[in-house]
């Protein structure tokens, strides 16, 4: 198939063909990290701007790391918070990159729908690095690239996911994304981390972290952010530890090859026991591995395939 | 001046009118409906406004809009906004308080006015802020700006939180015979939220504003207006409870009148996917059950009037985040073919429309506009119901081009505008 897709802002946007072509597509890019000269000249002359308004190592890194793999030339623009509340819009701020030859904006933000904006307004490609509480899309689809190169087929596949769902970026994507590819999806965390109605996307919700273990194939952990105690949804990070943490205790009521995943970085002791996070450490930096990948596959084909010419 | 509006419907809800018949204009009044017009027409002074096929019926009352002046002249000024409201078929506009200086005391009060004379072509009838600085926390100066001309006090866009706070300058007001006007929103309920709260709000990831947001303040205002007597009338309804909450207390006698904008019986929270904010609005506008609700609530009266809350913004405040975007749709300009679309879709009877834009209106701000009645003054407006026209921002008098209904085709066009006499805006 083509992909012509000219942004890549979210996997709610994209078909299951197009998530599965973009999978298949981080592998033959894997291929090329494996090398010894992990080079390829596939961006060469397009000018990639990683514009971060959220402090993000590991993202942008990652970004940054598949970009020059596909030697594309890299701009990285970190515009502290303070000069864009004392200033320049963010339209202002991306227009004058695309007026330096940006071709592909990969944007990360505080607030959801900012990729949007600058979609709707600018001629280059955008790629979203993370929105508010939206959408992280190439999160979701390294989990499911991950997910995907241990358990073979992602269809038919119980999948949990645990957490802070309503600020979530990444329970968005990968909802979408898992569905698409036709897992079964449960959320479990506290009433009050639950997005309201999400149950009409043929997710299951659950508040019992035990009832939803039960038969589970896949586990993603979410990071809980402290901030969320001071707002009032959960009274401390002890009780919501006691719920909500993953132990091995708990785990045994998931399949046996379970997986446990988790964006980073984590909270030991918090949303995972310090031996779980031992425990699933390898499946962690598999995901790191792959990241590149699959951000190498987005840049490539929002680049080449998206009417970019 | 005089003018003969010829063969036009003739729609005025304040004397049951609604009957083919030709209207004269004298001295800036109304002065009968001449059977025989012959004499007339030679009369080369008098201006013949030919209405056949089309409907005349007093100048329309927007309840709720947002001038902008003095403060947030780059948003709007009373120039343009009267100018938009001419072009809206509306007459006369009561404007809320949020200026800068608030609208809290006389001389603000006087200002406005002013303002309105010198520049503005329709009407203009300001309401007080309820507490100084809009704080919420101390009674502005009530009395004094009734005096100066204000016809209500509201705590539009800062909801007044403490509940004494509310109590004493509901009683307070009575002593002025005014309405205050509540926008009812719990601020701890809807805490940085930017859309209605419901599935769309959970998949864009956008903070909600959930329904009990306006439903508890709608309902601690009616049991506050039933302790102390005053007329409250409740701004832009938006959720199917609050509907229910003012039917009810309307069942029981109690002195509440409400409003319904064009916006929350148009539009769904769907309308923000893709993050349009120019359907950022507060209250937002909510799910499909709401919007029904609210489309019921006209029809069976439990909702009195129809008001734009006209909240106009710059093209550069609406083209940034969602999250950093003004509230706000700029209204008079779409209202009258909105409102029509009630008609198409049997919602109301034309002259159910009109009286929801004239004579309720005119009754709650205690104003003797609003009627074509012999010896009124003539506000007065001809406009097409059938014309079909396509919303085009750009062509707004409003300097406001915030609005969610751009290239929506509609039927309804305004014609003539008339205030006190006098022609001031045509089409």
């Amino acid at each position: 198939m083509n992909f012509r897709q000219k942004h890549i802002l979210g996997l709610e946007e994209l078909s299951s063909e197009e998530i599965k072509f973009v999978l298949d597509t981080a592998e033959s890019m894997k291929e090329v990290s494996e090398r010894d000269v992990k080079k390829v000249p596939a961006l060469k002359g397009v000018t990639v701007v990683n514009l971060f308004f959220e402090p993000s190592t590991r993202t942008r890194a990652s970004f940054e790391i598949a970009e020059k793999r596909l030697s594309a030339d890299v701009l990285n623009f970190t515009p502290s918070e303070s000069s864009v509340v004392k200033g320049e819009t963010l339209l202002d701020t991306a227009r004058n990159l695309e007026a330096m030859g940006a071709s592909v904006i990969v944007i990360r933000h505080s607030m959801s729908g900012a990729p949007w904006l600058l979609a709707r307004e600018l001629r280059s490609s955008i790629i979203n690095a993370g929105d508010g509480s939206h959408e992280h899309p190439s999160q979701a689809l390294l989990d499911l690239f991950t997910v995907r190169e241990i358990k073979r087929e992602i269809a038919g596949l119980k999948v949990v996911i645990v957490g802070d769902i309503s600020h979530s970026r990444v329970a968005r994507s990968n909802v979408w994304g898992l569905i698409k590819l036709g897992a079964e999806v449960r959320v479990v965390g506290p009433p009050t981390m639950i997005p309201r109605d999400i149950e009409k996307t043929d997710v299951k919700v659950y508040y019992n972290l035990d009832s939803a273990l039960e038969g589970a194939d896949v586990v993603i952990m979410l990071r809980i952010q402290k901030e969320r105690q001071e707002s009032g949804l959960f009274p401390s990070l002890r009780e919501y530890s006691r719920f909500y943490g993953l132990t091995r205790e708990r785990l045994k009521r998931a399949k046996e090859d379970v997986v446990v995943m988790h964006p980073g970085p984590i909270n030991r002791g918090v949303e995972l026991s310090s031996e779980v996070a031992d425990d699933v450490h390898s499946v962690i930096l598999n995901q790191v591995s792959n990241g590149i990948a699959i951000r190498m596959a987005m840049l490539y084909l929002v680049a080449s395939g998206g009417g970019n010419g | 001046m005089k003018i003969l509006i010829k063969g036009g419907r003739i729609i005025d809800p304040s004397q049951g009118m609604d009957e083919v018949r030709d209207l004269f204009i004298e001295d800036g009044k109304i002065k009968g409906y001449p059977r025989d017009t012959e004499e007339l027409e030679r009369d080369s002074t008098i201006q013949i406004i030919p209405a056949s096929g089309k409907i005349v019926s007093p100048g329309f009352i927007d309840m709720h809009v947002h001038l902008r002046e003095p403060g947030f002249e780059h948003k709007e000024t009373i120039r343009t906004g009267c100018a938009a409201a001419a072009a809206g078929g509306f007459t006369s506009v009561v404007c809320m308080p949020n200026t800068n200086p608030v609208n809290d005391n006389a001389s603000v009060t006087e200002y406005i006015l002013l303002k309105a004379r010198t520049e503005g072509v329709v009407n203009v009838f300001p309401v007080g802020a309820i507490t100084k600085g809009q704080k919420g926390e101390t009674l502005a100066e009530i009395g004094e700006m009734w005096e100066a001309g204000c016809v209500a006090i509201s705590d539009d866009g800062r909801p007044v939180m403490n509940s004494k706070v509310m109590r004493y300058a509901m009683e307070y007001a009575r002593a002025f015979d005014i309405p205050v006007i509540s926008h009812a929103e719990d601020i701890n309920l809807s805490s940085g939220g930017v859309m209605n709260e419901g599935f769309t709000s959970s998949m864009l990831g956008l903070r909600g504003i959930p329904n009990a947001s306006e439903e508890v303040i709608v309902a601690r205002d009616i049991t506050l207006a039933e302790l102390t007597g005053v007329h409250l009338h409740i701004a832009h309804v938006s959720t199917a409870g609050a509907v229910r909450l003012i039917r009810d207390a309307k069942r029981r006698g109690a002195n509440v009148t409400a409003e319904g904008t064009p916006h929350h019986f148009t539009l769904t929270d769907k309308a923000v996917l893709g993050y349009d904010t120019n359907v950022k609005v507060n209250p937002p506008v909510r799910a499909k059950e709401d919007m029904e609700a609210i489309r019921e609530g006209l029809k069976d009266g439990t909702i009195d009037v129809i008001a734009t809350d006209h909240a106009p913004h710059t093209e550069d405040e609406k083209k940034v985040e969602f999250d950093l975007a003004p509230f706000g749709i700029s209204g008079l300009e779409t209202a009258l073919p909105l409102a029509l679309q009630l008609v198409e879709d049997g919602v109301l009877t034309l002259p159910e429309v009109v009286r929801k834009l004239t004579s309720i209106p005119a009754q709650i701000i205690k104003s003797d506009r609003g009627t074509l009645k012999v010896g009124a003054v003539a506000d007065v407006i001809v406009f097409d119901p059938n014309r079909t026209i396509t919303v085009d921002r750009e062509k707004f008098r409003s300097k406001g081009k915030n609005t969610p209904f751009h290239g929506w085709k509609l039927s309804g066009c305004v014609l003539y505008t008339i205030v006190d006499g006098k022609v001031v805006f045509s089409n």
